[in-house]
Formats: C-alpha cells, sequence, structure tokens
C-alpha cells in the first residue's frame, strides 16, 4: 500500500490512544462512521482547496474514506491502533489527488472556470482582506490556480492546520520542501491577488 | 500565525453539503424472501448484492462479512428495502427495482438482464438465455455469469435450467435451485417425464404455436391439443412457429 508510512506512529501503547481507534479495533464498520463523522470536514475541505469545485471535492474525500476502509479491511488490531489518522487520511486523499491529476494530464477534460472565480482587486493587502468572509471564499478560489504541490503544502498547512513536519510527512517530501513549497505558495497568492484585472480596482 | 507565514487565511475549512458517510456506507437488510429470509445490500444506485439467510453459514454476520469481501465497503443497518426488492422476491416483476452490478462484465450484464425477463414459474434453459443476448455458442460462459450473479433471487437465476430440463447448477447448490422452482410451482415432474420421451417443446395444434414447456401459454395448452416436439425445428417442419412469448431458441438439447 502506497500509505503505509505515512501516519503510522513508532508506538502502539500509547496511553492516550485515539477512541476512534479502539472502536476502529472492537467494530470496524461502526467505528468507521465514527471516523467519517469525525474527519469528514477536513478531508473535505482539503479535498475542496485541492480541486477547486465542490463536485470534484466530494467525490476525492468519498474515494479517500473508501479507500481508507480497504486499507483497513487489511490491517489487524496492532496496526489499527498505531495509526495517526489524520495525516494518514490526507497521505491518501493527496496521492488519490495526485494519480487523477496524473491520469487527467493523460486524458485532458474541460477546466472548470466558472468555478475559478477573477480575483477581486479592491486595493486592499491580502492580509487585511483575509478578514472578510468573502474574501476568504476568493482565497479558496485562488488556491486553484497554484502549482500542484505548492497548492498541496499550502492546504494542508494552512486549510487542515498541519505542522511543516506533518506537511513534509503527508507529501512524502523532506521538511524544507514542504517549507519551501508553503512559502513559494503563498507569495504566487499574493501575486495572483495584486496582479487582478487593473480595470476592477477601485479607490476606497 | 508565526512571522514566516504572514497570509491570514482564517478558517478555510467547511462541511461537506451532505455526510460522507452517506456517499461511503452502503445499507443492509433483511427481508422475507420465498424460502426464508433474504439479506440485501444496497446503495442509492441500487441493489448490489443478496444471499438468502439459508445459504449462510452465520446469518448476517456471514452476509456482511461476504459483501465486506466482494465489495469493500462499510454496511450499516437500514430500516426498509429499496422499492421493488418485495415484489420481486414475491415473483412480481418490478420497474421500481434499480440493480447497481459494479464490477461485472457487459457480457454478464447482458446475461442478467436477459435473465430477469423470465417470469415467476417458468423456466428457460442456458443456450435460450445465449440465444437472447445474441451469443448463441457461448452456453457454457453464460452459466459461469449466472453462478458470478451477485443478486440471485433479484435476477432470478434459479429459473435458468438445463436444456434436458433438469434444474442444473445453482450458486447455492441445486437442492435449492428445486425448491425455488417448485415454490413457485413449475411443474419439474411434468418437466421430467417430458425429457424422458424427448419432448422439449409444447405445441398447440389449433394455434400452431410451439413453447417451452413451462411457458405459460404452454400450460394452457388442453390435452387433446397439446403436440411434443423434439426440436423447433422439428416444429417449424410441420407449420408450427415459435411463441413470441417464451420465444424457444433453435437449438436442442443433445
Amino acid at each position: 500500500m502506497e500509505d503505509s508510512r505515512a501516519g503510522t506512529r513508532p508506538r502502539s501503547d500509547d496511553p492516550h490512544a485515539d477512541p476512534t481507534l479502539t472502536r476502529l479495533v472492537e467494530d470496524l464498520d461502526e467505528g468507521f462512521a465514527v471516523l467519517v463523522r469525525h474527519e469528514e470536514r477536513v478531508v473535505y475541505s482539503v479535498a475542496l482547496r485541492v480541486t477547486g469545485a465542490h463536485q470534484d471535492a466530494e467525490d476525492l474525500a468519498a474515494e479517500t474514506f473508501l479507500r481508507a476502509y480497504r486499507a483497513l479491511l487489511g490491517y489487524d488490531g496492532e496496526r489499527i491502533r498505531a495509526l495517526r489518522l489524520r495525516p494518514w487520511l490526507l497521505t491518501i486523499a493527496i496521492n488519490t489527488w495526485r494519480n487523477s491529476l496524473r491520469s487527467a494530464s493523460r486524458h485532458p477534460a474541460a477546466i472548470p472556470t466558472a468555478e475559478l472565480p477573477e480575483p477581486r482587486s479592491d486595493g486592499r493587502g491580502v492580509e487585511q482582506a483575509a478578514e472578510s468572509a468573502e474574501t476568504q471564499r476568493e482565497l479558496g478560489a485562488l488556491l486553484a490556480r497554484l502549482p500542484a504541490p505548492q497548492r498541496a503544502a499550502v492546504v494542508l498547512r494552512h486549510v487542515a492546520g498541519m505542522s511543516i513536519g506533518e506537511v513534509a510527512e503527508v507529501l512524502g517530501c523532506p521538511e524544507g520542501t514542504a517549507k519551501s513549497h508553503v512559502s513559494r505558495g503563498l507569495a504566487s497568492l499574493r501575486t495572483i491577488h495584486r496582479n487582478a484585472s487593473p480595470a476592477g480596482r477601485r479607490a476606497i | 500565525m508565526t512571522t514566516e507565514d504572514p497570509f491570514a487565511f482564517g478558517d478555510l475549512t467547511e462541511e461537506p453539503p451532505r455526510s460522507l458517510v452517506d456517499l461511503v456506507y452502503a445499507s443492509w437488510v433483511a427481508v422475507p424472501g420465498p424460502l426464508g429470509e433474504v439479506f440485501l445490500a444496497f446503495t442509492r444506485q441500487g441493489v448490489e448484492y443478496a444471499r438468502p439467510a439459508a445459504a449462510l453459514p452465520d446469518g448476517d454476520g456471514g452476509f456482511r462479512a461476504a459483501y465486506r469481501a466482494r465489495f469493500g465497503r462499510p454496511l450499516r443497518r437500514a430500516d426498509a428495502p429499496p422499492a421493488g426488492v418485495l415484489a420481486a422476491l414475491s415473483g412480481r416483476p418490478s420497474r421500481a427495482l434499480r440493480l447497481h452490478l459494479p464490477g461485472l462484465s457487459d457480457f454478464e450484464r447482458a446475461v442478467l438482464a436477459a435473465t430477469r425477463r423470465i417470469p415467476a414459474g417458468q423456466t428457460r434453459p442456458y443456450n435460450w438465455v445465449a440465444a437472447q443476448i445474441g451469443r448463441p455458442r457461448a452456453v457454457r460462459a453464460v452459466g459461469t455469469a449466472l453462478g458470478n450473479n451477485p443478486v440471485p433471487l433479484l435476477v432470478p437465476c434459479h429459473r435458468v435450467t438445463k436444456a434436458t430440463g433438469e434444474p442444473g447448477g445453482y450458486v447455492f447448490g441445486p437442492a435449492m435451485k428445486e425448491r425455488l422452482l417448485r415454490a413457485e410451482r413449475v411443474n419439474l415432474d411434468e418437466v421430467g417425464d417430458l425429457a424422458r420421451h424427448r419432448v422439449f417443446f409444447i405445441g398447440s395444434d389449433t394455434t400452431r404455436i410451439v413453447c417451452y414447456p413451462t411457458c405459460a401459454n404452454a400450460r394452457r395448452i388442453t390435452e387433446r391439443h397439446r403436440r411434443g416436439f423434439r426440436t423447433v425445428e422439428e416444429a417449424r417442419a410441420h407449420g408450427y412457429r415459435p411463441c413470441k412469448h417464451c420465444a424457444p431458441a433453435a437449438a436442442a438439447p443433445a
């Protein structure tokens, strides 16, 4: 399994074991519903921010949970107890998304431009603008314009709220690389935001 | 935010529009069937899997394990079966019944679609199914496809029999096939008697139409007007035409 290394902790006798893991070991189908309810917001949000479209995000998130379930079917109790669920799930999500990009580049489909709104440009700085809910949505949409590795890194860091170490683990790259993807991604976002069409600019 | 991350995103997470539990899970339910309880698994796309309790070693636990092994999808219990299931299990065809058959080949789907049209209380031979789907020589492959039927009873593969009239093999064993056919009032004894006399088709000398012996039209023929034939060709030679309802296939049993 491609995801077998990420999201596994070295020790399985952790006294603060995640109760969801215990339920998964006791009854996989019941425990898995608890897992889905706990993690669906994060998995769906990451899927939404990397794919940029609600329907694709729902498909990717559902596929992620199905793949996770199929992996769990082959795991014994000890291996399940050793999982760190969120990094493990997001590793599956990111790998599934990357694979879909690869097959999409072999079979190009129409780009959902309707879901990539033009960036708003009211002259305010990004940092201030981020305070409004509307701008939050814009920033989310702008993420879809970043190259895939930067997009994944920024989404894991700033949507899923992971540490750089966890981002590196999920992406399967060194921490330095993860850090540079995040900072380059943010720099590109700023540039995209700044270079928005001048016709739309209005003085406040 | 730390100084290296000056970009204040705030919360960019949102709830999925509907819970992913509903997308990821299939449902299971136990319903009354012709020979006791039947377990079903279904998604929003339709029924995926059916097994009679009598064929399982371990009740619903055995059913759920078998479904998991075949489909790799978690299951939760539903309150009610999907539309059309109860009608189909009591032998009434239902347009409302939706089947979802992932992982089957086009050939297997065609076999199941043809088999689904066989009415309760009637049987058709394997070569009839092969002829119906335009693959008259693929008789053995039809048998294999029916043995892999994920939704027996809903797609009544027990109504497909050997060309000799014997019930033949079944996914849950020949004894259950015979019980199912007898429960639908298929007169297997009569079919067997006819076969011993090398009669595999029944015609009416008034309508000059030839049928399979279990066809509703054949069963309406009164004793003195019944004529038996070994092959459809033989019947044609006597001026009979094949019934449009049961569409007897040209091939005769060896």
